[in-house]
């Protein structure tokens, strides 16, 4: 049954619609990423173009990280103290971002710098995440082992302006939680995403949080940057599309379900190692997409009547 | 007739700016006119003026039909509104696929459709089809700037390549065909990604390789219905719009954690 978008101008199959919201929410339920990385390159291979993917997919993020939001607080795994700051850090880096994306798109070359980023970022961090994983499911099976302390700090953590996030059972410099919510609101803008992606391994890695916590915390920060990047989608460039995002999210929610629940019964080190596959398989896509030879090298675009 | 084509007219002033009101309602009385007059040498009309983009619109195909005085051929084309686009090529830099020329064209077709009796070669000059943009080859597209004519010429081609891909230029010629020697009929197709807009639709009557009379009739393609309303609040209001839009997808995702509290 086709469904016709107002705003992208184009019919597509409601199921399909549906089954891809699903997917999508299934991985946010698990892994506690919005899966913006996922959604937008599958809607704009069934044909919605690319500004009104980007941009609607940030306003399906919205719902989507509220859902997930809510099933992670009544479990008691989110830390609002860190998500604040994260989210004071993420604000300011979208402005940043924004006003980059605006540049690059102007000189033609935002999709080349979308995917350059992708593969860079995924790449890295799905990397690291594999050899941290597969380490620790090492550790499991040798006998003896020892229990390890809670966190290792590093010399980032004795920053200044220390603070305690009781939750995450950690006291730890502002700057660190702050300046990491820069960096990747700064991505968020460009890349139009929430940036879980990103944020998830981070946190575990960088500012040490217990993994349960991390999904949570997580998505209460995409909340806000994905509804501070669907607001300025709509007023700058008029690309939000609602009727595509709610078809999304009707799929999206049964998927988070199913995915949330199925996360819970996983231990941290086997999601992680399959959160780390699922990147490093994006990642060689979108570096497979770029170095091949394009079925068609030329690309148009209509200036806005 | 002109309450309505006022009513008609409010509504198409917010959708296209092609066209003004009062051209709209001289271009009406025209064709009114011209259906009733006197014995024409071509007269012609749609079975439809306005394709409405619904919900569930996956295409439409609209009717021209109409009636020549004596023997000749019929040549039809359709335009979509005029927009600038830009095209542009990739090319590989360091192992990777860049962007790293463009060339942009003014004034562009946005949908371009062509139909003829027979081929075009065959009932017009080559001199006539160019002044009349008879056929994909006689677009006459001029990029901005200064851009050798063979590199212009290698985007035009992917330009129109591009457009056939998205159904909005043709393939071949459309036919047109005669019931008998006076009466013509020609079927027009429009894709679900028509571009919004007033169209034009140019009628031809051929004889001895010259256009001997026409007929432009407009066709306005618009969205209408809870589509429409969304669009032009979208258009109107972007930061009310926006702000509903985050609103709506909270709500849907707080209602659809609610099942987890029985769970």
């Amino acid at each position: 049954m086709d469904i016709y978008l107002p705003i992208a101008e184009v019919s597509v199959d409601v199921f399909v619609l549906l089954a891809l919201g699903g997917a999508v929410g299934f991985l946010t339920g698990v892994f506690g990423v919005g899966g913006g990385f996922l959604i937008t390159p599958l809607l704009i291979f069934i044909g919605v173009p690319p500004t009104v993917a980007v941009a609607s997919s940030a306003n399906q993020l919205v719902g989507a990280s509220v859902s997930g939001v809510l099933v992670h607080w009544r479990r008691g795994n989110v830390d609002f103290k860190m998500g604040y700051v994260l989210l004071a850090g993420g604000l300011a880096g979208s402005v940043l971002g924004v006003w980059i994306f605006t540049l690059l798109k102007r000189l033609g070359q935002i999709e080349l710098t979308i995917s350059l980023c992708y593969v860079v970022l995924l790449g890295t961090l799905g990397a690291l995440m594999m050899v941290e994983s597969i380490r620790a499911q090492l550790r499991l099976h040798r006998p003896g082992v020892r229990r390890r302390k809670l966190h290792q700090h590093n010399w980032m953590h004795g920053l200044p302006l220390k603070a305690r996030f009781r939750r995450s059972k950690l006291y730890i410099s502002t700057l660190l939680p702050i300046g990491l919510g820069f960096v990747v609101g700064v991505f968020s803008a460009i890349l139009g995403i929430g940036g879980g992606f990103i944020m998830v391994p981070a946190m575990i890695y960088m500012l040490g949080m217990p993994t349960s916590i991390v999904p949570g915390t997580s998505l209460l920060q995409i909340i806000f940057v994905a509804a501070n990047v669907t607001l300025l989608q709509a007023y700058t460039n008029r690309t939000v599309d609602a009727v595509l995002a709610l078809v999304l999210l009707v799929g999206g929610v049964i998927g988070a379900r199913i995915g949330s629940r199925f996360g819970a019964r996983l231990r941290g080190d086997q999601l992680r190692l399959l959160l780390a596959l699922l990147v490093l398989a994006v990642a060689a896509k979108l570096a497979f997409d770029l170095t091949a030879r394009p079925s068609d090298p030329y690309s148009i675009v209509w200036e806005k009547s | 007739m002109f309450a309505g084509s006022d009513q008609m007219c409010a509504r198409l002033g917010r959708l296209t700016d092609r066209i003004s009101c009062r051209h709209f309602r001289l271009m009406a009385v025209f064709l009114f006119w011209a259906g009733t007059a006197r014995a024409e040498a071509l007269v012609a009309d749609l079975t439809n003026h306005l394709i409405a983009i619904t919900t569930g619109f996956t295409g439409a195909s609209v009717v021209l039909f109409g009636a020549i005085d004596g023997p000749g051929d019929v040549a039809v084309v359709v335009r979509g509104p005029d927009r600038d686009v830009t095209v542009r090529r990739k090319s590989r830099v360091a192992g990777i696929w860049v962007n790293s020329e463009e060339v942009i064209f003014g004034n562009v077709p946005s949908f371009y459709f062509v139909a003829a009796s027979r081929p075009l070669e065959e009932i017009v000059s080559p001199s006539i089809a160019a002044f009349y943009r008879l056929g994909v080859s006689n677009l006459d597209m001029k990029p901005e700037g200064m851009v050798p004519p063979y590199l212009a010429d290698e985007f035009v081609t992917a330009f129109v390549r591009t457009q056939q891909h998205a159904r909005l230029f043709p393939n071949s010629l459309g036919k047109v065909n005669f019931i008998g020697e006076r009466l013509f009929r020609t079927t027009i197709e429009f894709p679900s990604n028509v571009p919004t807009g007033t169209y034009l639709v140019q009628v031809f009557l051929v004889r001895d390789r010259d256009v001997i009379s026409g007929q432009t009739t407009p066709l306005v393609v618009s969205k209408v219905g809870i589509d429409a309303d969304v669009f032009g609040f979208a258009g109107r209001q972007p930061a009310l719009y926006g702000a509903i839009a985050v609103l709506t997808a909270m709500v849907a995702g707080w209602l659809a954690s609610l099942p987890f509290r029985s769970a």
